[in-house]
This record gives structure tokens, sequence and C-alpha cells, in this order.
């Protein structure tokens, strides 16, 4: 394995001028990528005492390669997937190798077919939302049919039909649904003239799931719907989305026969260097799969974005949002503002300011505890929209102030305030037993300051550094955190980083967790060597989380496209 | 594993330097309005692609970075830069507001649901491509570290002076 590896990186690094563009062959063209990770891990006694997480095969690596060729009307594509065996934090479902994903499609002016493996969704995904992260093991892809279709000038429609991927199988239900989307401006010229632009869209969607429980009479085809629109003017921009389910008792709502619903929606005003958006959501018993028996991020048919900031410091990323598929509300206000060159905020080059506000709490529930009355206990709860939830999940209040001083530095400067529910997020308890017992809450207050600054110490090369600070008296207490990175464009990367946990209540858990890493790049592709000390957290692309477990030991990545 | 690294080597190693193409797909713009990529290009001079999040840091600071440099391409060399967003369609509302308070003067197209991304076989943001007047793609680059804004920016002048890429 490692002498292939050394092999087909010295092809790979060897030949830049070859891989560096796409692949034109038969007449069409082939695009893909490409990664491999591994990583050979070491006992630490330290972080983790009783070895629960040391791996037996001591060294694991996963890969996949994905293959899309394009020729006129006509594409087709795989992804070969291999994980032997799949990596700490990553869903052990995933075991094994294979073609996990392969389509065919024809598309025309009009009329779009692909059979197959597909990613789609209808609107903001509420109702449905099929797609990949690999970074974190997330993927849906549907297997079936997809068509789609523009029959009137302004006018789309989209057609599913398959079953949701399940690591190496299939889930046990099926998936169907239409969406639409119409353009107005296109019927309405008045419209357009007025300068607006303004959009409607709706979706059905059904899935359906065999039931032979003893007990229960559970329904096997359950419907959503949604409906949403899309108004822009000048500067303004608003969009709202109300999504409907049928009831569909699950084991993540405790099989309740009580129907779901979600609605959101923005606000927001871009112009001349200002922007500002406005949104609140609310969604209550809102998880949706394609298998009522599912958990964690497996065969869910919807998708129901956190209305949180995304941080990507890695302090403040310790702690961040999931959506609470089972209910919640919320609401999230952000402004960045460019204060102008050649203005006394502004200085020579402008100053960039941005803040942000973001709340999720949970929503009413009022608990059926009338056990003579079956219908009432099988609705497990009633719900007041006008009334607000009593448990706080999350806060997040932040600023951010970004200076470039001259053309050889520049530096930015945050301050966070969070508040984290530990027992919601990390425990996965339900409203129910907190509600119970509040007292027994395990909650996070923690305060944040970040400073990094960017030197130009000479034609592409810059260092760049991190420093982090998070004070707080709850879970693992405070931690600083440095960071160093060196980088000669366009081809070398090194950095360096320490995590210190200097406030753990544990003294003997008062630990560093360094780590040393050196990026390759070279066109579009990019080795990476890392070793070092990675401590327990939620690691999250793009608002989808997973747990990461503490690790030890000599990581690598190879990514690389054509 | 090993019969795929191997194929793929082959293939790496044995491709010649022939242009290529974008494949036509549907993106939206900030007001909502569907257009094909291959539309958004510019037939007078080159054209970088530069594909981002809102969630995705080294993104922002590249496109804030080339920023400098973007303005004087576009007076002096008529290069047109176009930012498309992947974020998704209930993240895809922050995407104006953040460039107007980034000042950012890009056009920006947003493909929300990662059908661009997914026929060029991008891995992750951030991921930078350059057309030439023709349309062909020239030059492509994964990742950013600082000063990646001054080759692309090395890269788009030769384009324009219609020289093929030296990095």
């Amino acid at each position: 394995m490692r002498r292939i590896l050394l092999i087909s990186l010295f092809i790979i690094l060897g030949t830049p001028s070859a891989y560096s563009q796409g692949q034109q062959s038969f007449g069409g063209q082939l695009h893909g990528n490409f990664q491999l990770d591994g990583q050979w891990y070491l006992r630490d006694e330290k972080i983790d005492p009783s070895g629960e997480f040391y791996p037996d095969e001591r060294f694991l690596g996963q890969g996949y390669a994905n293959f899309v060729y394009n020729q006129g009307d006509f594409s087709g594509g795989l992804r070969y997937e291999n994980y032997q065996n799949v990596m700490l934090g990553f869903p052990e479902g995933y075991r094994g190798e294979g073609i996990t994903y392969r389509y065919l499609r024809f598309k025309q002016d009009k009329l779009d077919i692909t059979v197959g493996n597909f990613y789609e969704q209808f609107g903001s995904g509420m109702i449905f939302r099929s797609y990949e992260e690999r970074g974190l093991g997330y993927d849906n892809a549907m297997d079936g049919v997809r068509i789609k279709a523009n029959p009137v000038k302004g006018l789309y429609l989209k057609g599913i039909l398959g079953r949701q991927r399940f690591y190496f199988e299939k889930s046990p239900g099926l998936v169907r649904g239409i969406d639409a989307e119409y353009n107005l401006t296109e019927f309405i010229p008045r419209l357009d003239s007025a300068g607006y632009r303004w959009n409607i869209g709706g979706s059905y969607l059904s899935k359906y799931q065999r039931s032979n429980d003893p007990f229960l009479i559970l329904p096997e085809n359950v419907a959503a719907a949604g409906v949403r629109t899309q108004i822009t003017k000048g500067a303004w921009a608003f969009q709202a989305e109300y999504a409907f389910k049928a009831n569909d008792p699950s084991a993540d709502n405790g099989y309740i026969y009580k129907d779901g619903n979600g609605i959101m929606a923005n606000l927001s005003y871009s112009k001349n260097g200002l922007g500002i958006i406005a949104g609140f959501k609310r969604i209550d018993n809102m998880s949706f799969r394609s298998d009522r028996n599912g958990s964690t991020i497996d065969m869910l048919i919807n998708y129901l974005s956190p209305t949180t900031q995304v941080h990507t410091y890695a302090l403040p990323a310790l702690y961040q949002y999931a959506t609470q598929i089972n209910g919640e509300e919320g609401g999230q206000i952000e402004a960045n503002y460019k204060f102008k060159r050649k203005t006394k905020l502004g200085g020579k080059y402008g100053t960039l300011l941005t803040m942000n506000y973001s709340v999720a709490q949970s929503i009413n529930k009022d608990f059926v505890d009338d056990s003579n009355d079956t219908l009432r206990v099988l609705q497990g709860y009633y719900s007041d929209p006008m009334v607000r939830g009593q448990i706080p999940y999350f806060h997040d209040f932040n600023v951010k102030v970004t200076k470039k001083i001259n053309k050889n530095f520049k530096f930015n400067f945050s301050y966070l305030n969070l508040f984290y529910n530990r027992s919601v997020l990390e425990d996965g308890l339900g409203d129910e037993p907190i509600l119970n017992n509040p007292d027994n809450q395990k909650l996070l207050g923690a305060d944040i300051f970040i400073f990094e600054s960017l030197i130009k110490l000479k034609s592409k090369h810059y260092l760049r550094t991190e420093t982090q600070l998070l004070t707080t008296k709850d879970d693992r207490g405070s931690m600083a955190m440095m960071l160093a990175e060196y980088s000669i464009a366009p081809h070398w990367f090194f950095s360096i980083q320490d995590i210190y946990n200097y406030g753990n209540p544990v003294v003997e858990q008062r630990l560093h967790y360094p780590l040393a890493s050196v990026i390759y790049t070279e066109g579009t592709s990019r080795f990476q060597l890392s070793y070092g000390r990675q401590q327990r957290g939620i690691f999250c692309v793009g608002g989808v989380c997973r747990v990461v477990p503490p690790s030890n030991g000599v990581s690598f990545s190879l990514t690389s496209s054509f | 594993m090993k019969k795929l690294t191997f194929i793929l080597a082959l293939i790496c190693a044995t491709a010649t330097l022939q242009a290529q193409e974008l494949p036509s797909t549907i993106l939206k713009t900030l007001e909502g309005k569907q257009i094909d990529i291959k539309d958004a290009i510019s037939s007078d001079g080159p054209t970088v692609i530069s594909f981002w999040a809102t969630w995705c840091k080294p993104c922002i600071k590249e496109l804030t970075a080339f920023m400098d440099y973007a303005i004087d391409l576009e007076e002096e060399l008529g290069v047109k830069v176009l930012a498309v967003s992947i974020d998704d369609s209930r993240n895809s509302a922050r995407v104006a507001p953040l460039v107007q308070g980034q000042g950012w003067e890009y056009t920006v197209l947003l493909d929300e649901n990662q059908d661009l991304k997914r026929n060029l076989g991008i891995v992750n943001v951030p991921f930078t491509l350059v057309l030439n007047s023709k349309g062909e793609i020239v030059w492509k680059h994964s990742g950013y570290s600082p000063g990646d804004e001054e080759t692309l920016a090395e890269v788009v002048e030769e384009v324009a002076a219609g020289k093929s890429p030296s990095h």
C-alpha cells in the first residue's frame, strides 16, 4: 500500500502540466477528483487513559475517487470509496469498499433526466435534500430517477423517485416527490419593469416504509409538503419557506403521532458596503428519515440548516450549534459593514466590521400525561407557537474588526460570547427530562478573544498567526491557543499550533495539544502531513457536525482533481 | 484501491495538454434568476472563477486579497471575475449581505446544489479556475494560502496576453 502510494504520489506530483488540465478523450471530457486520508495512531494515555478510543488497527485509512464524463447531452459518473478501516470520528457504518455512486444523465434545453445516483433538493431542503459532505461522512445520495423540466419560460419542474444511500446499503423506505418553481416576473412584465424579481415554489414528497410493528399501527406512507417564496428588489431580498409533515412516529420523536411543521424567513439589505440579514426559524417535530428507526445522520430525507453562524476558528468551533430536528426556535441577525477608504475609521484601505447575534431555544411543549386518553398520549405533546420555549439551547454574540494597516500587515480581532447547552447539544437529552429536572442541565458560558495577523515578509512569503483565548468555568475550562503558519506561495505551507487547556478543573487534564503540519500544493493537488494531538470535539462543515474522539498520531491527506 | 490508484496514476501520466471547456450548468444569480455558466463567462478576455462559501474562511481571505488585483485586471485587461458560492439555499441568503459587507465587486453566482462543483470534479473550496477568451480552462488551483493571489494575478496577465500559464 505504502509503495503504491509513493509511486502514485511521485507520478501525480511529478507531472504537474499533465494533470492540471481535465482530460479529453473520445471527444468528451473527463473530470474527477481523488482523496486519500490515513492516520497512524499513537497510544496516548494522557488524553485517553483507558484506551477506549485507541483503534485496534493502529493504522486507519480511507479514500475515494470521483469520475465525471461529459459528452454533448450525455454525462455519466461514478465514485469508488474504500475504508480500511474507517477513521476515528467517522460513522462506523463505512466498512469496506465499492462503487457507491454511479449515474447516467441526459440533458437538453428543456429536459434533464438522470438515472442512478443523484443529489437534489427542493427549496432550502426543509422537506427534501439529498447531499454529501465527504469530510464528515455524510451522504444520503438518492438511487433512482430524477427528471427536471423547463416546459415554459420561468417554470422549473423536478420529479424524483428512489431510495437513499445507507453506507454500503440502501434505506428500507422509498422516497418520491415533485417540486415546481415559477418565476412570476416572466408572467407579470410589470414586476420586471418595476425592478422586482419574484419566485414562488411548492413541493410535495412522500415516503413509503412497510410496517409490521406488533404493537403500533404505523403510517406506511408519510407525506410532506412545502411552499416558498423569494422576492428581491434592488438592495432588498426576502425569502420565506413553510413546510408540513404528516404524522410520522419515529425513533427520533419517541413514536408519537403528532404532525410536524417548520417555518423560516429572512430579510436582507445589501448596498454600498453594508449588508444586513435578519432571519427567524421555528421547527416542530420535523425529523424526517426514509427509515423511521434511523438515527444520527443516517437516511435523513430533509435538511434543517442551523440559523447560527459557522465558526472556523478552533476554539469557538469546539462549541458549534447543530439543528435540533425535534423542535427549536430561534433567530439570527448579522451585519457586515465596510468603512470606506480614506475616512476616519476606514483609514487608507477601509475597515471591515462584522456583527452577529444568533439564538436558539426549545419550542413550547405541553407534554400530555393524561394516560387515560390514549389518543392524546399518542400526540406526545401540544405546542403553542405563540409561547416561548423554556429551555435555552444556544446563543452566540460576536463582533469582528478586520483592518489592513499597510500592504505588508493586516489583522483582525474578534470577541465572542457563547452559551451552549451541553445536555442538549452533546448528550442529546430531550426537552421532557430537562423540564422535569432543570437543575441537572450541563451548561456552558464562555468568552472568546481572537487576534489574527498576516504579515507579508517578502513577495510570496507570508506569516499568519492566531492567538485565541477561551475563558470559562464550565466543561473543560479555559483554553489558550497559539498558531503560526508560514506560507511560500504557491507550493509550501508550514503550520504549528498548540492549545493549552490551562483551566481544566481536573489538574491532570491540564494538557497541551500541539499539532504541526506541512502542506505541499501543486496546482490542484495537495499533500498534507500532520503530527500531533487532537482533543475531543465536534467537527463541522457547512452546518453539519460530527463528534470526533481524542487522538494522537501522524496523519496524511492527499487530494487531487483533474 | 491499488488498481484504482494505478489507473488514476496512468490517466494522470498519459494525459496530454488539451483544452477543456466548462460543462453547461445552471446557476442562480443573487436575484434568483437562472443562468448557464457558459453564458456568464467573458468572451473578450480571461475569466476567473472562484468557488467559495460563506462558512469557508480561506475562501473569504482569498477573495478579499484578490480584490486588490481584480480592480486593475478588470479595468486594464477586461478580465471577468465570477465568485461562485456553493452555499446551500438556506445559507445563500447570507451571500449578498456578506459580499456587500466585504466590499467585493465580483459577479456573484450561486451553485446551490453544487452541480457545477461536482461537474468539475472539485473536492473542496476554495478552488480557482482561469479561462481564456475562448472559454477554455487553462489553469486550476485548489486551496488558498496567503500569496496565492499574487500567483493568480500573474497567471491572469499571462492568459490575457495569449500565453500559457507558467505556474
